[in-house]
């Protein structure tokens, strides 16, 4: 599978070999990077000029108690020039960054490229630049956030068109991308977290972005407070590392992290364990999920490109970038895989029961979010990668499906003036009729989360739970085993959820009244040519990596697939180093024999059988359970919403309410805080300290008067004298 | 003022015409008409501002030492010199205050509608009373512009306040001059062991910094200072003067609170504090001490600050939660958290001040900061809702403003020393976005439901001129705050070199000696780049009638020319 010599090999030796590699192969010169993340920058800034404009123009609308029409003597050139700026400055990014991805393929790149703009902080004890770090892996991040990225823009200036708040849209959006490349480009940790926190305040203003209505603002409200409980470990984890090694910078970090830090010491599992808290905030798992599904109050494109494709994997992306810190810490991997495998199981039947096509999505983002760590965590960081890359392609397109359909619902409820939940998919139903190509790409879409040969999820979610087993083979193996054995309930799980939501919005006799079904219509070309694209990746986008074992048997058509391994080979130079520490703990620990341990290693799962037999039973098993689940949601009787109300009791109850996390968290979390702070407000601050206070200004006074006695005067005449005769003293002898 | 043009070089009369043109100011303001106060007042402070530029290229980034300074003998019988210098510590400082000062001013011209002409003025005597606090080098001098700065504030917050604004006042004076007595006693304390181990009565600092204390003495001195300083900064628990001061006192006054006056007692902490008392500053029940009280400051103020319906008050108490990093960054006693420490006081100037002039902003429109009386004003006021989400994001320190980079620092640098304290204070991040979003989400989003708030008005001209170059500083300095700590670090070095060589033996060692020009490890701080102790000596001892005073204002000669 991967070239198995250099891992046999002492890790100084291949240091050396890879440096000779080096001076052999051919330069890497970045093609102007720093203006792939200055360009949504200047969308921004464009953006946000037209949006005060038009903010201060409206608001005068509504002093007056009108609304600004938007479609009187033509649109304003508020609401034209981001259509062009919005979605134009992340097609040059796109276009830069495959630019640069062409100079970086042509040459042998074995270690990263640093660019250096200025000095951030230096403190002289402590240094950081402002610099963007060019290698395999943010190159990908990087053409994953354009290129998806750019899709999605192109998608929202249909579905955004009509919102009022279209040039502030925009602006949001571009801001996001800039911080989201900043996240992936920077080249060490402060930089990262810049772009990290950077795209939790963009999450943070796109989910309340129709801040009038109070739900909306505090689901935005809710991420951002929650994403600091992660980025709190984040820091932590920072300061150990700087404590320890005297820099943050990822390339000295990384390099010299395996002869600096003790395999599996304290230190580096702690490091690990808060990065795995920064991760899990970002990135939506146990414990701190919960703002996700809420974030959905966002507008839709919002929910594919921050909350679907890119923004949310940025802790995997971290995790895969620390593969160092994480290889090096048995403990720290195996907590990222069993919060992974845990998340994409609870997730996944949380979704089972859900009725907002959103939440649903929602719901499976978290899943596959948690196959993703799961990834990272058994140590397949290319694997883990590989399937944050598909799921960016199917998970973007599902969402922008769901907001045709949603865009399509609301505007056939708008017209009779109903009230019913456009999002609700027991107001749906039937909708394929209307909305065939919206339809058809979603299809395909459900099919690639299904894990469903030879759709791009089926290779990459394959991967993941392939190497979940092969881990079984070192240390924790029990725990892996287990985590195995629920990464394929989980899968199970998750072709159901899709197909139920499938067939719940799209087939049966529609439920959205008769009247509104005359106005369901397809989305226009700017929201269906996206969706397509998305399709055409959803497909194909999992062909860039398929297993040796799999490619010459029939599921690769005996060798016909192309490019086998290119995802892994690509980023073998950022995951190398922790993949040799794995394998030699491993060697070490006698989990492996030094002959041919790869093979060893990675020959069965744990319950026997090889890749290709597990990969053939889990994708016909998903095929069987998706055309189970066709056949029997068909066959419920729905009712719309309206007369259904919510589940009354059993399991069903509780996976709607997900499982009262939430409330959970209100009694032993939020309620406590606030009960608190009003105690140390109302009690310690103004009773107890200031009562204090007041006694001892009691005291002093008494004892002012006792003083006064033998003295001259109370202590504040004194001051106070002493100010005025100084001053007095400066005048006559100053002038 | 001809006087001061006929002088050769801008350091030689820079740091003098920073204190006294805004005296001047303050007679100008007086003997022209009501009407013209205001715009008088802002010009002449804008003028100060501009000539304090000039600091900042004529300052030398590479000294730790105090620069631009002279001494004249002012009361020589006692020993009080009139001696200024500025050092990388009070630099930015300054900077601060004269920066602030045109803003805050320019802020009040709406919100001061009596007796306008004494108000101005007072503004002008604030900002020469805290210039002087930060550049004067004798602790005479320094203890009459500490005092100095209570007279105006403490009027300007009995006259201009809100209703309760007397006891507000008198409660912000009462706390202050009480723990600025202590200081006094403290500070006397050391002019007489001065007197009996130099053999010359002095208050010069650099004097000061030459006598031996025990550390028994140290201890004590440095209780009264500190509490003195912890007052001002103000440290939990001596902090329930500000949230009433604040909330009572006009826009302005709150401005220049929050901004510097909050500062001086930071600032006494790295001045006199440290570098006076080292054996007392790195005693480990102190910085214990010291470090806890700040921790506590960080999340008590963010806990309180949350359940505040009083928007002003609020933000009053975040204050408190700042002030906090800065003191754990000073006791963290490392670069990086005394630089952070002062990134902070900076940060939070700007971002703080930017706050209550948001927050007087709204006053005037709606004549209530209560939180539940707005809501939904982004969309009528929506560069005022741009604003201040920008200013509560730079005080919450999001990455890329500048309350990361202090925040950051700070606790990096407690991590070197104390990881379980920064541990804790670090969770101050959270609660950071706890106290602040659910204002901004009541105040700017949310429906427009009262029709009261359907007549905000949005930001004006002079609302920009005022907003713009703060919010522009909040981005530089969190994107490009290199030249700041540069600037900074020789003379925070300096600081912690001389703590750090005075540890716990030492001090008590210190006993004996009545000059030790033996030891020079105590007096490593700023001059002595320029000039060796024993030179120093002799100029100072042997002529107790020349102007010894000369002989400090020589050492950064270099500076000078």
């Amino acid at each position: 599978m991967l070239s198995m010599g250099i891992f046999s090999l002492p890790l100084a030796q291949e240091a050396a070999e890879a440096a000779a590699h080096a001076e052999a192969a051919g330069h890497f010169e970045p093609f102007l990077p720093g203006l792939i993340v200055l360009l949504p920058l200047l969308g921004f800034l464009v953006n946000g000029v037209l949006a005060l404009v038009h903010g201060r123009r409206s608001a005068d609308a509504v002093r007056r108690g009108e609304e600004l029409d938007l479609d009187t003597g033509g649109r304003p050139s508020t609401h034209t020039l981001p259509t062009w700026v919005g979605p134009g400055v992340l097609l040059g990014s796109f276009l830069l960054v495959v630019a640069n991805f062409l100079r970086m393929r042509g040459v042998e790149l074995h270690e990263a490229v640093v660019v250096n703009y200025w000095t951030w902080m230096d403190t002289g004890a402590f240094r950081v630049e402002a610099a963007l770090q060019l290698d395999q892996l943010s190159m990908i991040m990087m053409l994953v956030v354009t290129g998806v990225g750019f899709l999605i823009h192109v998608f929202s200036v249909g579905y955004m068109k009509d919102d009022p708040g279209y040039p502030r849209y925009f602006a949001y959006l571009n801001l996001f991308v800039f911080f989201m490349l900043v996240l992936v480009t920077g080249a060490s940790f402060p930089v990262m977290f810049v772009g990290w926190e950077g795209v939790g305040l963009c999450s943070y203003l796109l989910i309340g972005f129709w801040f009038g209505d109070r739900e909306k603002s505090d689901a935005g409200k809710k991420a951002f407070i929650v994403n600091r409980i992660g980025d709190f470990g984040f820091l932590i984890a920072l300061f150990l590392i700087f404590v320890q090694m005297g820099t943050l910078d990822f390339v000295e970090v990384m390099g010299r992290a395996p002869d600096e830090l003790v395999y599996g010491g304290a230190l580096v599992t702690a490091v690990t364990l808060f990065l795995l808290l920064g991760a899990a905030g970002k990135s939506a798992q146990i414990p701190l999920y919960v703002w996700l599904p809420d974030a959905m109050a966002g507008p839709t494109p919002v929910s594919a490109l921050i909350h679907a494709a890119t923004m949310v994997t940025a802790g995997v992306y971290m995790v895969a970038r620390s593969s160092v810190l994480f290889a090096l810490s048995p403990v720290g991997s195996v907590t990222v895989a069993g919060i992974g495998v845990a998340t994409a199981l609870f997730a996944a039947t949380i979704a089972l029961a859900q009725y907002d096509i959103k939440k649903v999505l929602a719901y499976s983002t978290v899943s596959q979010l948690g196959y993703m760590f799961l990834g990272v965590g058994v140590g397949a960081y290319a694997a883990g990668v590989f399937h944050l890359m598909t799921h960016a392609f199917f998970k973007a397109l599902l969402f922008l499906g769901s907001g045709a359909v949603i865009h399509s619902m609301h505007h056939a409820l708008h017209h009779t003036h109903s009230h019913d939940d456009p999002q609700d998919m027991r107001n749906m139903g039937g909708l394929k009729k209307f909305m065939p190509l919206t339809a058809f790409t979603m299809w395909v879409a459900t099919l690639a989360i299904a894990g469903i040969w030879p759709f791009a999820g089926f290779f990459s979610k394959d991967e993941i739970i392939w190497y979940a087993g092969a881990a079984a083979t070192g240390p924790f193996a029990s725990f892996y085993t287990v985590f195995w054995v629920l990464a394929l309930a989980a899968a199970m799980l998750t072709a159901f959820y899709m197909t139920r939501m499938m067939v719940m919005t799209f087939h049966g006799s529609n439920r959205t009244g008769d009247e509104e079904a005359k106005h369901l219509h397809e989305a226009p070309l700017t929201m269906t040519v996206p969706l397509s694209v998305l399709a055409f990746l959803s497909v194909f986008g999992g062909w860039i990596n398929v297993p040796e074992a799999i490619r010459n048997s029939f599921l690769g058509g005996f060798g016909a697939l192309p490019m086998s391994e290119w995802l892994h080979d690509w980023l073998d130079p950022v995951t190398h180093t922790a993949t040799a520490i794995r394998e030699e703990a491993l060697v070490a620990g006698g989990f492996l024999d030094g002959e041919h341990h790869y093979h060893g290693y990675l020959e069965h799962a744990p319950f026997g059988g090889g890749e290709l037999t597990w990969a053939l039973a889990s994708t016909l098993a998903a095929l069987v359970v998706v055309l189970v689940a066709v056949s029997v949601v068909r066959r419920w009787q729905i009712e719309p919403a309206a007369k259904a109300g919510e589940p009354q009791s059993g399991l069903k109850k509780v996976l709607y309410n997900k499982w009262y996390v939430d409330e959970l968290y209100d009694l032993i979390i939020v309620r406590p805080v606030l009960r608190t702070s009003r105690f140390l407000w109302r009690i310690v601050d103004s009773v107890i300290i200031d009562g204090l206070v007041n006694l001892s200004g009691g005291l002093a006074k008494f004892a002012g008067f006792v003083v006064s006695l033998f003295q001259t005067g109370s202590v504040n005449t004194y001051a106070f004298i002493l100010t005025v005769g100084v001053l007095l003293i400066l005048w006559t002898v100053g002038f | 003022m001809s006087l001061l043009l006929e002088s050769m070089s801008y350091g030689s009369w820079v740091l003098h015409a920073l204190i006294w043109l805004p005296l001047v100011g303050m007679g100008v303001v007086l003997a022209l008409p009501e009407e013209r106060a205001k715009t008088v007042a802002f010009w002449w402070s804008l003028v100060v501002f501009v000539l304090s530029l000039g600091l900042w290229w004529s300052f030398d980034p590479e000294s730790g030492a105090l620069q631009m300074a002279s001494s004249v003998t002012w009361i020589e019988a006692w020993g009080v010199h009139y001696a200024l210098g500025l050092d990388g510590i009070s630099l930015f400082m300054v900077l601060l205050t004269t920066f602030t000062t045109p803003l805050a001013i320019l802020g009040s011209f709406n919100y001061i509608q009596k007796k306008e002409r004494a108000f101005y003025a007072l503004m002008l005597l604030l900002e020469m009373g805290v210039v002087g606090v930060f550049l004067a080098t004798d602790l005479f001098l320094f203890y009459v512009f500490f005092e100095l700065t209570l007279v105006p504030m403490y009027f300007i917050v009995g006259i201009w306040g809100g209703e309760r604004r007397i006891y507000a006042a008198v409660k912000f004076f009462l706390y202050t001059a009480l723990g600025s007595l202590l200081m006094l006693v403290a500070i006397l304390y050391i002019y007489a062991r001065a007197k009996a181990q130099l053999g010359f009565p002095s208050f010069a600092y650099m004097d000061l910094l030459r006598v031996p204390l025990t550390l028994q003495e140290q201890l004590w001195l440095f209780s009264a200072f500190a509490l003195a300083f912890s007052i001002k900064v103000p440290l939990f628990p001596l902090h329930t003067w500000l949230p009433d001061a604040h909330v009572e006192a006009p826009t302005p006054g709150s401005v220049v609170l929050a901004a510097v006056l909050l500062k001086m007692g930071t600032y006494g902490f790295l001045r006199f504090l440290l570098p006076l008392f080292p054996g007392a500053a790195q005693h480990p029940t102190v910085v214990t001490v010291m470090l806890v009280l700040g921790v506590a400051g960080i999340i008590y103020a963010a806990w309180v600050a949350a359940v505040q319906p009083d928007a002003k008050k609020l933000v009053a108490y975040t204050s408190v939660a700042h002030m906090g990093f800065v003191v754990i960054g000073i006791f963290a006693l490392t670069v990086n958290g005394v630089q952070g420490g002062l990134v902070v006081m900076i940060s939070h100037g700007i971002s703080t001040g930017a706050l209550f002039l948001l927050l007087g902003m709204l006053y005037e429109r709606r004549h209530t900061r209560l939180i539940e009386d707005f809501g939904g004003l982004a969309r009528v006021a929506p560069w005022l809702a741009t604003a201040f989400v920008i200013t509560a994001l730079a005080s919450i320190g999001l990455p890329g403003t500048s309350g990361f980079v202090g925040e950051f620092l700070a606790l990096l640098g407690t991590f070197e020393s104390r990881p379980l304290m920064a541990i804790v204070a670090s969770t101050g991040v959270i609660f950071a976005a706890y106290y602040m979003l659910p204002m901004v989400q009541k105040v700017f989003f949310n429906q427009l439901e009262k029709d009261e708030n359907r007549e905000v008005k949005d930001l004006d001209r002079r609302e920009l001129t005022i907003l713009t170059p703060m919010l522009a500083l909040m981005i530089i300095l969190g994107v490009f705050p290199t030249p700041v700590l540069e600037r900074m670090e020789p003379s925070v070095r300096a600081v912690l070199e001389r703590v750090e060589a005075a540890s716990p033996d030492r001090g008590l060692a210190a006993e004996a000696p009545v000059v030790r020009d033996a030891e020079p490890v105590e007096i490593t701080l700023p001059a002595v780049q320029a000039a060796a102790p024993d030179s120093r000596l002799a100029s100072a001892s042997d002529t107790e009638d020349t102007d010894h005073g000369n002989a400090q204002g020589g050492l950064p000669a270099a500076d000078q020319d």
